[in-house]
């Protein structure tokens, strides 16, 4: 059952379609790479974080942390309450999968990030099982080998360089998010409210909760918005099936 | 601290990392949620997105010019239905040229 739900061209449609993805991680695990080293980490350390945890924000916040001198159980405390949005972005996700069978979910759903998330979530249509294994070898191998690139690397890298690479992932999002932009003006609008909301709760919440609330509240407001009705609701779907 | 501890804090952080990612496929497999819910979910979609990119993209660096620079540099070239690899790798030239002349 399993293996007739991995369909190959599907799998390269998934591959394909995490190519930008691949390259904004680079500048990123080389970064991470390179702060793991300056903090005292082995190679092997700085590789089988990125292998084990895969979420580039949590390393980062571990790194910090670590390098602060804060203990263990607030650095796990912390990443949990960053990565609190990946559960409303795995729900989020669900009906955009085409059902797979339970173990196939319980994979792919380790290599859920903000990118693969972003990814997935503007592609026309669904997708299915296999896509998303496609999308996720490819982020989980740019981050993994960045990561040790990075710390190969150490400070090698010039500062110009460096400084102008950071623009990378976000220019990765605005990339996934302005062509949905376009056809429906519905998603710039929810967009918009969800960044000015949590660029106002960032000043009074943690991150990890203020993308969360801000989201929901954004996610709320839009449908009441556009989905007023069932005409609306129609069209709430149309907004999506279309980005 | 010692590699065991680093070991032990690395399994750690990843369990508090895929539970979420993994939870919501499991907790809601047999859910159908209500049209209002399920709508929600969607646009939650693209929320997220907003809230990934703000404020973020303006505290990339010290200078926020350079974050507002980017932005509309990525924005022009994703407007313009450019490919998503384009508009990574052509904001990051634009930014290496903006960095060199400022």
């Amino acid at each position: 059952m399993a293996t007739a739900e991995l369909h190959f061209e599907d799998f390269f449609r998934g591959l394909r379609s995490a190519t930008g993805l691949g390259i904004g991680y680079v500048p990123i695990g080389i970064t991470y790479g390179i702060i793991a080293r300056t903090g005292g980490f082995t190679f092997l350390e700085t590789v089988a974080m990125s292998l084990m945890v895969f979420a580039g924000a949590s390393q980062f916040i571990a790194l910090n942390l670590l390098s602060s001198g804060v203990g263990p159980v607030q650095i796990v405390f912390t990443v949990f309450m960053v990565n609190l949005r990946h559960f409303l972005m795995s729900t989020s996700l669900r009906d955009k999968i085409d059902e797979g069978s339970r173990p196939l979910e319980m994979i792919y759903s380790f290599g859920i990030t903000d990118e693969t998330f972003a990814v997935s979530s503007v592609e026309s249509g669904k997708v299915n099982p296999a896509y998303m294994f496609g999308l996720n070898s490819v982020a989980y191998f740019s981050w993994t080998a960045s990561s040790g690139v990075g710390y190969l690397l150490g400070g090698g890298l010039p500062a110009v360089l460096k400084e102008s690479l950071s623009i990378a992932l976000y220019a990765l999002f605005i990339g996934l998010l302005v062509p949905s932009a376009r056809k429906n003006h519905g998603v710039l609008f929810v967009a918009g409210i969800a960044g000015g909301l949590n660029s106002i709760l960032r000043l009074v919440l943690s991150p990890g909760w203020s993308i969360v609330i801000g989201s929901l509240i954004a996610a709320v407001t839009g449908t009441l918005v556009f989905d007023n009705g069932p005409e609306a609701t129609h069209n709430g779907s149309e907004l999506n099936d279309s980005g | 601290m010692t590699v065991d501890n680093l070991f032990l804090l690395f399994a750690a952080m990843t369990a508090v990392t895929y539970i979420p990612r993994m939870l919501p496929f499991v907790l809601f497999d047999e859910v159908e949620f209500p049209p209002f819910i399920s709508n929600v979910l969607k646009n939650l979609r693209y929320a997220i997105l907003g809230g990934l990119i703000l404020p973020g993209i303006f505290l990339v660096s010290e200078d926020p010019v350079f974050g507002v620079a980017g932005g509309i540099v990525a924005f022009t070239l994703a407007y313009l239905d450019i490919d998503v690899v384009f508009v990574v790798t052509g904001t990051i030239g634009a930014m290496a040229l903006y960095t060199f002349v400022v």
